[in-house]
């Protein structure tokens, strides 16, 4: 029976030679991500029903990220229940404070993704971990007590449907603006309980940095997961990261396995997108929107908080200063390193940006950024809902690194075309 | 019987539910205060124990904290009622010994104020106020022994 990567996976997962969309199996976890916010719910969940044990202490990535450093006294105190568990347990892959990153940043970067797996994470962007060709998908604090306790968890198989980016990116155009192409043409349940495998050319000339930003936003448009082909560039990605091991399954979609929808992007025809609030699929071209004046721009997060993103945004501020407030946040340790020593924070901080340790921070209205009311943002986060990132009364603009950088020198959405 | 609180809009996400500035902590009580706080601010006030929550399309999208269920649980709503759900809230809320009910077309068939009963075995919706019988698809049965079980941890835990 042909099937596509993601039943593949899930069949290995199950034990099973084969499954199909809709059939309900049990999945062998291989890795699971533990963050501040849903993993110390899960570890009273544990405690309450009196379960002790931990799956496999090896297999299991803890990071604070949400509020961390700890934004209050109750933070703080969800940071302390994580911490005594993590050493309690002696999870092997604990990242606290000082090697701590924005989680889905993180993983990928300290080698502990691989293809062909099953890795699910109480957070809803775990999708991101999709392009490494791995089944990957956010939980609840209770499946992750579930799955922590035992390394399983029921899956339905998800019907897949196909995203064919075809083309070339344009100069100034990004995956960013792809995926926000994308969302806006199927809605913010288009894809809702489906997975969603990208393909085509303009994908494969991405790096993994950008098609990390592609498969993050796959929840944005309800998926249960998004997922990307291995390739030489995949290939090269793991030789430089993965510590452990090495050795990993790569399954590729059959020619003929089954897609509820296929849909085609022409990305050679593509601009700059802006999503505007207050969802996702909000997405319009930058032609549309551009003069629009902004309080805010923030770089950073799951989503385009990577070196490559700092990099987009140094080189339009490079000479430059920003007419708003600026906050720029590299997503792990390594990445704020990296900035250090390729000269980019000396750029953001000449151009009159903030630059701050690692954290999902003002991403989700935490703290370090936060808006008041009737303020406006452009942001390279994912979500923009009502209240994402402060008062209910505040506006969140989503926007490639590129475009946040431009809209942040002209103190307006502007085309970041303006400075290439 | 219960009171219906119907939001005729669609993609209600977690952030309304619960905002993230509140998830500093997990104790349903101190959620359940601000549940729905930036949908509704006088949401739980006018929510009386056992009342049911009915909405549009892609319910409880957005982020996987399950905060945005014990908040609704600590507000001590009954279910909730919408034309579909997104997926980690759906499941978190079987997860949580919480019924869910996909009724298509809700927000026209169900009027905010309207008394309603549900049989969530038998998948009816008796809506006294207007005297309609609404018939929807019941959770297979793997989900409905997590719930009556109380929860998927008190589930694993007897097994
Ligand atoms: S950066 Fe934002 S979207 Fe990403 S994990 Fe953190 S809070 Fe969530």
């Amino acid at each position: 029976m042909p099937m596509n990567m993601t039943e593949k996976i899930l069949a290995k997962a199950a034990g099973k030679d084969a499954v199909c969309a809709g059939d309900l199996i049990s999945a062998e976890i291989d890795v699971i991500m533990c963050h501040d916010v849903t993993t110390p719910p899960a570890i009273s969940m544990l405690k309450e029903n009196g379960i002790d044990k931990v799956f496999d202490p090896e297999r299991i990535v803890v990071t604070p990220d949400h509020f961390q450093p700890a934004k209050d006294i109750k933070s703080a105190e969800l940071h302390k229940r994580l911490d005594k568990w993590a050493r309690e347990k002696k999870i092997k892959h604990y990242y606290p404070i000082g090697k701590a990153g924005v989680c889905h940043a993180l993983l990928p970067e300290q080698g502990h993704i691989r293809p062909g797996e099953v890795i699910v994470g109480g957070d809803s962007h775990t999708c991101t971990y999709g392009a490494f060709g791995a089944f990957s998908t956010g939980i609840g604090s209770t499946d992750l007590a579930a799955a922590i306790a035992t390394g399983q968890l029921w899956f339905k198989v998800p019907e897949s449907m196909k995203f064919v980016l075809n083309g070339t990116l344009p100069p100034g155009v990004y995956s960013k603006d792809v995926i926000l192409a994308v969302i806006a043409r199927i809605g913010t349940d288009g894809a809702l309980y489906r997975a969603m495998e990208f393909t085509g050319s303009a994908l494969g000339d991405m790096t993994m940095e950008a098609r990390m930003t592609v498969t993050n936003m796959a929840i944005e448009a309800g998926a249960k997961n998004g997922i990307i082909g291995f390739d030489e560039t995949t290939k090269q990605y793991l030789d430089e990261h993965l510590k452990d091991k090495t050795e990993y399954t790569v399954y590729d979609s059959d020619a003929e396995a089954e897609y509820v929808a296929v849909k085609e992007f022409d990305c050679s025809k593509l601009e700059p997108m802006v999503a505007l609030p207050h969802l996702p699929s909000g997405g319009v071209p930058i032609g549309e929107c551009s003069g629009k004046e902004m309080d805010q721009a923030y770089i950073g997060s799951c989503t385009n908080g990577r070196i490559e993103d700092l990099r987009i945004a140094a080189k339009i501020m490079q000479g430059k200063a920003v007419a708003i407030r600026t906050i720029v946040v590299p997503a792990t340790p390594e990445i704020w390193k990296q900035m250090m020593d390729e000269g980019l924070g000396s750029i953001f901080y000449e151009a009159g940006c903030v630059v701050s340790a690692p954290t999902c921070g003002a991403c989700l209205g935490g703290f370090m950024g936060i808006l008041a009311s009737d303020e406006k943002c452009v942001s390279t986060t994912n979500r923009n809902f009502v209240g994402r990132m402060g008062s209910p009364k505040s506006e969140v603009y989503l926007a490639s690194p590129a475009t946040a950088a431009a809209s942040a020198i002209e103190g307006k959405l502007t085309d970041p075309r303006k400075f290439m | 019987m219960s009171k219906a609180h119907v939001y005729k809009r669609d993609h209600i996400n977690t952030d309304e539910i619960i905002p993230a500035r509140y998830l500093n902590t997990d104790d349903a009580k101190e959620l359940a205060v601000h549940c729905m706080e930036d949908l509704d601010a006088g949401f739980i006030e006018k929510c009386a124990a056992g009342d049911v929550v009915v909405a549009g399309d892609d319910f409880g999208c957005g982020s996987s904290r399950e905060h945005a269920v014990w908040a609704i649980q600590g507000a001590q709503v009954g279910a909730i009622i919408a034309q579909s759900f997104a997926r980690i809230f759906y499941r978190n809320c079987i997860n949580c010994g919480f019924y869910v009910v996909e009724l298509p077309g809700a927000i026209e068939k169900i009027n905010d104020g309207d008394e309603i009963e549900i049989d969530y075995e038998k998948g009816v919706i008796e809506n006294k106020t207007q005297g309609t019988k609404l018939e929807f698809k019941a959770l297979p049965d793997f989900a409905i022994e997590i719930i009556n079980n109380g929860g998927l941890l008190k589930h694993i835990s007897r097994k």
